[in-house]
C-alpha cells in the first residue's frame, strides 16, 4: 500500500478505495489504463484529430507511401514533411514515387482543413494537426488504393471497433447477468439446465456460427443497421463467460453468513439480490467486461474482415484490413497493414487493464 | 473407467442432436433459397426467368416442403453417410468435403500438439524461475500472443515471405502435389508447408496455456507437500515431475474443450487468408453462396468435432484424476 496510509486509513478505507490503491501498484494495468483511455478520446474526437477526410479519395496519390516528419528546419521547430511526386519509369512506364526535393510541405498544430461536424453538431474546420497550407497532402501513415489517408482512416475507424466492444459487451452482461444470476441464485435444476445450454454454446466454434449468421444479413442493409445486427451476433455467442463469471460468484456468495443474515432479516427476494449480493459482485463483473472487449473487438475485425461484417462506406479496422486482404496490394502498401497493429494495441492495453482489474477486485489475494 | 466413458459417449448423443438441429437452423435463416439466389443470377445475366422451372428446382431438391420433413431428409441422409447435392459445385457434398475436412483435422491436430508440447516447458519454467528475465521475456511474449489476431499474423508473415524470401507461404501443398494422389512424397510435402500454419494458429492458444500452467504450477509450489519433498532429499528435477506439475496438469488437459473449438474457429478465417485448401474457403464461399447443403455439412462436421474434442479431454481428464472419475 502507498507510504502516506497508515493501516488505521485501511481499515475504514471502502471497498472501492481498496480495489483503487491495489489497482494503482499494477504498473502495467496503470499503463493498460491510460492507452485504452487515449484512444476511446481519440474515438470519440476523430474528427477534429484526423488530419483529413477519410473518404476524399484521389486518384493521383494512390499507394502514396508514408513521409517522415522532420521537427527542425534550420535548428528552429518548424515540422515539415518532404513532399513525393509520381514519375514513371520511361521503358516500363511503372509509375513510382521519389521525393520531390524542391519544396517543404510545412505542418502545424490546429492547422486549417476540411471542414467538418463533430458528432453531427458542432461545424468547425480546425485540425489537431496537418499542413500550413490547405490543399498539401500529408500522408504519414501512406495512402490506400484508392489515394485515401491511411492515418485519418484508422482515426475512424476507431469509432466503429472500440464502440462495438462497448455495446457488444453491454449487450453480453446484460444477458449475462440476467441468466448467470438466475442459474446462480435458484442453483438445482434451473442451474443444471443452463449450465448444459452454457457448455453446448461454449462448444462450439465461434467464427463459423458468426460467420452463418452474419451471412444471413441483407447485403443492402444500412451500415447503421449491419452494425447493431453484427453487434447482437457477437454477443450471442460472447455472453456465456460472463455468464459463468456472475454464477460462480452468485453460487460462492449464497453461502455466505451476510447473505443468510439478511435472509434472516427478512428482506426480499430481490432486495438480496441486488442490494447485497450484486455490490459484492461489481468488482469482479468490472474486471470479466474489461476481459470480455478485446474478444469483441476481434470479432469485429475478424468478420469485417472476410467481408461479412461491417462493409464499406462504413469505417472500421477490420473493414480496413480487408483492403489488405491479398498478397499483391501487401507486397505493393505493406502501410495496408497498420490497422491491424491499432487492434493489436487496443486489445494489449485492454488485457493488461483487465488483468490488473481482477487480481485488484480480490480482497482475498496476497 | 469403462462405465464413465460409456455414460459420457451416451451423454454426448443429445448434444450431437441439438448440434445438427442448431446447424440446420443457421442454414435455415436465410431468406430466400437456393433457387431464388439462382434465379437473380440469371436475371442480372440478362437471361429469362421462369416461373415454372423454378418451381420444379424447389420440387426436385425438395425446397418446397416444411423445414421439418426436410431437416428429417437431411439428417436421414447423414447417418448414412449421405451429405446431400451441392447446387454450386453440382456434386455430391461428401465428394468435396472428405479431404478438406482431413487435412483440416491434421492441421487443428498438430497445431495442439504443437500448442501443447510449447506450452508445457515454458510454462513451468515461467512459474519455477518467477520473475525473472525469462518468465518476463515469455509473458511480453505471451500477452502480444493474445491480442494479435491470428489472421494478421498470417498476413505479415506473408508480406515477410514475399519481399524477404520471394515465395509465397500460403497453400499446403507444392504445385506438383496439390491435385496428386496420396504418396509419401506428398506427405512429406504438407509436413514441409504445414508448419507455418501451425505457428499462426497455435500462437494465441499457447499465449494463454502458458499462463494457466504458470498460474497452476505457483499454486502447487507453495504447498506444503512440496516443502515436505524437499525436506526428504528428492532432488528438484523428480520432485516437480512427480508432484505439483502432475496436477497442475489437470486444468491443462481440461482446456482441451475450450482450445479445440478456438483452434477450429480460428483455422476457418486463416485458411482463408492463407489460401489452405481446408475447410474455411470453401464453407465461407457455400455461406455466401447459399449452397446450404455443403455449408450444413462444414458446420455439422466442425461443431462434431469440437464436441467430440469435449469429451476427449473429459476422458483424458478421468484417466488423470481418480477424483473425477468416482464421483
Amino acid at each position: 500500500m502507498s507510504a502516506t496510509l497508515s493501516n488505521r486509513d485501511l481499515d475504514t478505507a471502502s471497498q472501492s478505495r481498496l480495489v483503487w490503491l491495489r489497482f494503482r501498484r499494477h504498473k502495467m494495468a496503470m499503463f493498460g489504463l491510460c492507452v485504452v483511455a487515449l484512444l476511446y478520446f481519440i474515438a470519440a474526437f476523430a474528427e477534429p484529430i484526423a488530419p483529413f477526410n477519410p473518404d476524399k479519395s484521389n486518384a493521383r496519390l494512390v499507394f502514396h507511401p508514408p513521409q517522415t516528419v522532420h521537427f527542425f528546419d534550420d535548428w528552429a521547430f518548424s515540422p515539415y514533411v518532404l513532399p513525393y511526386k509520381l514519375v514513371r519509369d520511361p521503358v516500363t512506364l511503372q509509375p513510382a514515387y521519389v521525393t520531390d526535393g524542391s519544396r517543404k510541405v510545412a505542418l502545424r498544430f490546429f492547422a486549417t482543413g476540411t471542414p467538418y461536424k463533430l458528432w453531427g453538431i458542432f461545424e468547425s474546420d480546425i485540425h489537431v494537426f496537418g499542413p500550413e497550407n490547405l490543399g498539401d497532402n500529408m500522408f504519414l501513415l501512406g495512402a490506400d488504393r484508392q489515394g485515401r489517408d491511411v492515418l485519418s482512416r484508422i482515426i475512424h475507424g476507431a469509432r466503429a471497433s472500440l464502440s462495438i466492444g462497448l455495446v457488444g459487451v453491454s449487450i453480453s452482461l446484460l444477458l449475462g447477468i440476467t441468466i448467470g444470476g438466475i442459474s446462480g441464485f435458484f442453483a438445482g435444476r434451473v442451474d443444471w439446465g443452463v449450465q448444459r445450454v452454457i457448455e453446448f454454446i461454449i462448444s462450439l466454434p465461434t467464427i463459423p456460427i458468426w460467420l452463418s449468421l452474419a451471412a444471413v444479413l441483407p447485403k443492402d442493409w444500412p451500415p447503421m443497421a449491419t452494425y447493431f445486427t453484427i453487434t447482437l451476433i457477437i454477443s450471442l455467442v460472447g455472453w456465456t463467460e460472463l455468464a459463468r463469471v456472475v454464477r460462480g460468484r452468485f453460487l460462492a456468495l449464497r453461502g455466505d453468513s451476510f447473505v443468510t443474515a439478511a435472509w434472516l432479516d427478512g428482506c426480499s427476494q430481490p432486495r438480496i439480490i441486488f442490494r447485497h449480493m450484486l455490490p459484492s459482485l461489481t468488482s469482479h463483473i468490472i474486471a470479466a467486461v474489461t476481459l470480455a472487449i478485446p474478444n469483441m473487438i476481434l470479432a469485429e475485425t475478424a468478420l469485417s474482415f472476410l467481408g461479412l461484417g461491417l462493409k464499406p462506406p462504413a469505417i472500421s479496422w477490420g473493414a480496413l484490413l480487408r483492403e489488405a486482404q491479398n498478397i499483391q496490394s501487401i507486397a505493393a502498401a505493406p502501410w495496408l497493414l497498420l490497422p491491424g497493429a491499432a487492434v493489436a494495441i487496443t486489445v494489449l492495453a485492454l488485457n493488461f487493464l483487465g488483468d490488473g482489474l481482477r487480481d485488484a477486485a480480490d480482497p482475498y489475494a496476497h | 473407467m469403462g462405465r464413465f466413458i460409456v455414460r459420457r459417449l451416451a451423454g454426448m448423443v443429445p448434444f450431437i442432436i441439438l448440434v445438427s438441429i442448431t446447424v440446420f437452423m443457421l442454414i435455415k435463416l436465410t431468406p430466400g433459397d437456393f433457387v431464388s439466389n439462382y434465379a437473380a443470377a440469371l436475371a442480372a445475366a440478362g437471361e429469362t426467368v421462369d416461373d415454372a422451372m423454378l418451381d420444379s428446382m424447389r420440387a426436385r431438391y425438395g425446397l418446397d416442403q416444411s423445414w421439418l420433413v426436410q431437416y428429417w431428409d437431411w439428417i436421414s441422409g447423414v447417418m448414412v453417410g449421405d451429405f446431400g447435392y451441392s447446387f454450386q459445385w453440382q456434386q455430391p457434398v461428401s465428394s468435396l468435403i472428405g479431404e478438406r475436412m482431413a487435412l483440416t483435422l491434421i492441421l487443428s491436430v498438430s497445431t495442439l500438439l504443437f500448442t501443447w508440447s510449447v506450452a508445457l516447458p515454458i510454462g513451468v519454467y515461467s512459474a519455477v524461475r518467477r520473475y525473472s528475465i525469462g518468465d518476463y521475456f515469455f509473458t511480453f511474449v505471451g500477452f502480444v500472443g493474445l491480442a494479435v489476431p491470428g489472421f494478421l499474423l498470417a498476413l505479415v508473415l506473408m508480406y515477410v515471405g514475399v519481399s524477404v524470401f520471394h515465395s509465397d507461404v500460403g497453400g499446403l501443398f507444392s504445385s506438383q502435389y496439390a491435385d496428386a494422389p496420396w504418396s509419401w512424397g506428398r506427405v512429406a510435402d504438407l509436413a514441409s508447408h504445414l508448419w507455418i500454419p501451425v505457428i499462426i494458429l497455435g500462437t494465441s492458444g499457447a499465449a494463454s496455456l502458458i499462463r494457466i500452467m504458470r498460474a497452476n504450477l505457483l499454486d502447487q509450489l507453495n504447498q506444503p507437500y512440496v516443502d515436505t519433498a524437499r525436506a526428504k532429499g528428492l532432488s528438484e528435477f523428480t520432485l516437480l515431475v512427480r508432484y505439483p506439475i502432475r496436477i497442475a496438469l489437470n486444468p491443462f488437459v481440461s482446456t482441451l474443450g475450450w482450445i479445440l473449438p478456438n483452434l477450429v474457429s480460428g483455422a476457418v478465417i486463416i485458411s482463408v487468408v492463407l489460401n489452405l485448401p481446408t475447410a474455411g474457403p470453401l464453407l465461407l464461399q457455400a455461406l455466401l453462396g447459399q449452397d446450404q447443403y455443403l455449408a450444413g455439412a462444414f458446420l455439422l462436421l466442425l461443431c462434431s468435432l469440437t464436441v467430440v474434442g469435449t469429451l476427449v479431454s473429459d476422458i483424458l481428464l478421468a484417466l488423470l484424476d481418480p477424483r473425477i472419475r468416482v464421483s
